[in-house]
């Protein structure tokens, strides 16, 4: 019998009929469809891309730098022929030293594992130790500069800003660095980091160096505290002497006015008195010129209307009556009256 | 059947045409050898290059700046204090042929500047007084009134030569013996010196022994000043107090004379006239309920006692 098709009818081996299943038949063009979108679908993704907005495309073509796109959607070349790097240049980064931010929020905790530990050990000028932690804030300036002339710039700029604050630490001494000159020293190691770049030419702007906490070693600590408890005391028992001199010192210039005072008005006084005295003395006198005897006797008289009556006991005797006087009983005090 | 040839041709010839191009990046330099000898010169220009397919190898080498981070030695200074230096470079592959040639792989040069920039900052290192490699300048420390003194003869030493100067001496040395090997060693830096432990404990303890030094020496200023303050306040009590009363005296003294004066010059016109009328003053003032008085009739006052006539 007639040999059909492949799956269609009976096929014959040899005199038995084999019947095969049937196949289903798929119409020919989906398959080319399916492959074509495929296609499609790969040259699509090899050839768009997005830039963010903080961000900028390098485009290479077989590895040759030919242009930067900006922030937005782009197309490239397809199926690896050019090929993108996106480089954030408006993100503000930032790099740590000394220290590591665990959980940053409204508080940020602080880890100090032993490499960060590591990183803020350092000489000062004065060949002592101090323990600094600082911050660098940049961005990338040059987005060709930052991905074909230096590899591995994380790396790169992390060991140069760790040279940039220890040379410049090197040159102050330990008390400067905790105290004194810590605004002075992060503009230095910021202007020496910035060299360090631009000398390197990474591409990169140093926008802030900011020092955090700046400590002498655990080791010495109690020992600088102590300085500042001695500084402290000094101050307070100079203090101490002071307000008492100043209690003391105004007191007793006080107390001495007080005694000019005093005798200022003792003195006031005194000449009052003895003019008060003599004015009364010299009218007196003045009217006794006039009739001298006569004012004698009146004075006198007046004087011993104005005696006689306070007078305690009195005696009235002759003159020529003197015998007596040893036979009086004298009791208390006498006062002699005599003539 | 055609198509099986056709499809072999066609793959031997996708391969022949794959394996004669080869790309160049912006960070690559590209050395191509044939039965591995290098042929030409070094490939730099980026983009798309051509070369005799399947027989000629491609090999690539960064152009960029490399990381070189040298292990931290413990290394003896000049004046023979130990401290741990830490250095860290960036060199390039100046001849890539040479480098090639030399070392094969990027790890044999770093190992090969490992030992060159290890041997030169030994070397620096020894020749040099800690001061001059950890200082840069020789500016002046600022220091506060209170820690007036605090530093060693050797911390305020003028330095000659400086860090800055030290690593470039180190980077011209190593500089010399680099190219032999293709490299051109760009910059060295010192990552980080610091004191191997002993001599770190002997530093913390000049640190400590300094800080007591000077917070006992402020201490006894203090009390010392206060002291004098103290014995500047008696001084000045005492005087105000005395030259009040002297002030005082004087005036009193000034007074009575004055008062006597006065007295003088009035009472002193007619003295028995003031004697009399001062005795009847201080009759009158003198006695009282306690007097036992005697009195004569022959007295002014009672003479008329006896008769109308004296």
């Amino acid at each position: 019998m007639a040999r059909g098709n492949w799956g269609e009818g009976p096929i014959d081996i040899g005199g038995a009929k084999v019947q095969l299943p049937r196949l289903p038949q798929l119409p020919t063009g989906s398959i080319r469809l399916v492959v074509i979108a495929a296609a499609v679908l790969f040259l699509l993704f090899t050839s768009y891309y997005q830039v963010e907005p903080e961000e900028v495309g390098v485009i290479q073509r077989f590895g040759a730098y030919v242009r930067t796109t900006e922030p937005g959607p782009h197309l490239k070349i397809p199926f690896g022929v050019e090929s993108v790097t996106k480089v954030p240049v408006q993100r503000q980064l930032k790099m740590e030293f000394g220290f590591r931010t665990v959980r940053s929020g409204q508080r940020s905790e602080f880890a100090s594992p032993a490499e960060a530990q590591a990183e803020s050990r350092m000489l000062t000028g004065d060949l002592n130790v101090a323990v600094v932690e600082w911050i660098v804030q940049f961005r990338i300036r040059d987005p060709k500069a930052f991905l074909f002339h230096v590899r591995d710039v994380p790396e790169t700029f992390r060991y140069m800003s760790e040279a940039a604050v220890r040379k410049v630490v090197g040159d102050h001494s330990v008390d400067e660095v905790i105290t004194t000159g810590r605004a002075e020293i992060a503009l230095e190691a910021k202007a020496e980091l910035q060299r360090l770049c631009d000398l390197y030419g990474i591409g990169i702007e140093v926008q802030q160096l900011v020092l955090q906490d700046v400590n002498p070693p655990d080791a010495v600590r109690p020992a600088f505290n102590e300085v500042n408890q001695a500084i402290q005391e000094k101050e307070r028992a100079i203090n101490e002497a002071w307000a008492d001199y100043n209690q003391a010192v105004p007191r007793a210039q006080g107390e001495a006015e007080q005694l000019v005072r005093a005798a200022e008005g003792y003195a006031l006084e005194r000449e009052n008195y003895a003019l008060g005295d003599a004015k009364r003395f010299e009218a007196l006198y003045a009217e006794y010129r006039k009739a001298p005897e006569v004012t004698r006797k009146r004075m006198y008289l007046e004087t011993m209307i104005e005696l006689l009556p306070q007078l305690g006991q009195k005696v009235i005797l002759d003159e020529k009556a003197r015998g007596v006087l040893p036979l009086l009983q004298l009791d208390g005090t006498v006062k002699e009256v005599k003539q | 059947m055609r198509s099986p040839l056709v499809a072999i041709v066609g793959v031997v010839l996708a391969i022949v045409v794959f394996s004669s191009l080869y790309t160049v990046s912006e960070t690559e330099q590209v050395i191509i050898t044939q039965f591995g000898k290098p042929i030409g010169g070094v490939v730099t220009t980026p983009g798309l290059h051509v070369k005799v397919p399947v027989i000629q190898n491609v090999h690539r080498f960064d152009k960029r700046w490399l990381e070189f981070d040298g292990d931290p030695n413990e290394v003896p200074t000049k004046d023979k204090k130990y401290i741990w230096v830490d250095t860290y470079a960036r060199w390039r592959i100046a001849d890539a042929l040479r480098f090639y040639q030399a070392v094969q792989h990027e790890r044999g040069g770093q190992s090969r500047l490992d030992d060159i920039v290890d041997g030169e900052t030994r070397n620096a290192i020894a020749s040099f007084d800690l001061i001059e490699i950890v200082r840069s300048s020789d500016r002046e420390f600022q220091i506060t009134e209170e820690l007036e003194g605090i530093m060693t003869a050797e911390a305020v030493a003028e330095i000659t030569i400086g860090r800055e100067a030290i690593t470039q001496q180190i980077l011209e040395r190593a500089s010399v013996i680099t190219p032999e090997f293709g490299v051109e060693l760009v910059d060295v830096r010192f990552k980080r010196i610091n004191y191997t432990e002993s001599v770190q404990q002997a530093v913390f303890q000049r640190m400590i022994t300094e800080r007591k030094r000077i917070a006992e020496r402020s201490r006894s200023e203090g009390q010392g000043r206060a002291a004098e303050i103290l014995g500047q306040k008696e001084r000045d009590v005492l005087a105000a107090t005395s030259v009040g009363y002297r002030t005082a005296e004087e005036l009193k003294g000034k007074a009575d004379a004055t008062a006597t004066d006065i007295y003088a010059r009035a009472f002193g016109r007619d003295p028995s006239f003031y004697e009399f009328f001062k005795s009847m003053e201080t009759l009158k003032a003198s006695l009282g309920k306690d007097a036992t008085v005697i009195l004569s009739t022959d007295s002014d006052l009672l003479r008329f006692m006896k008769g109308s006539r004296p």
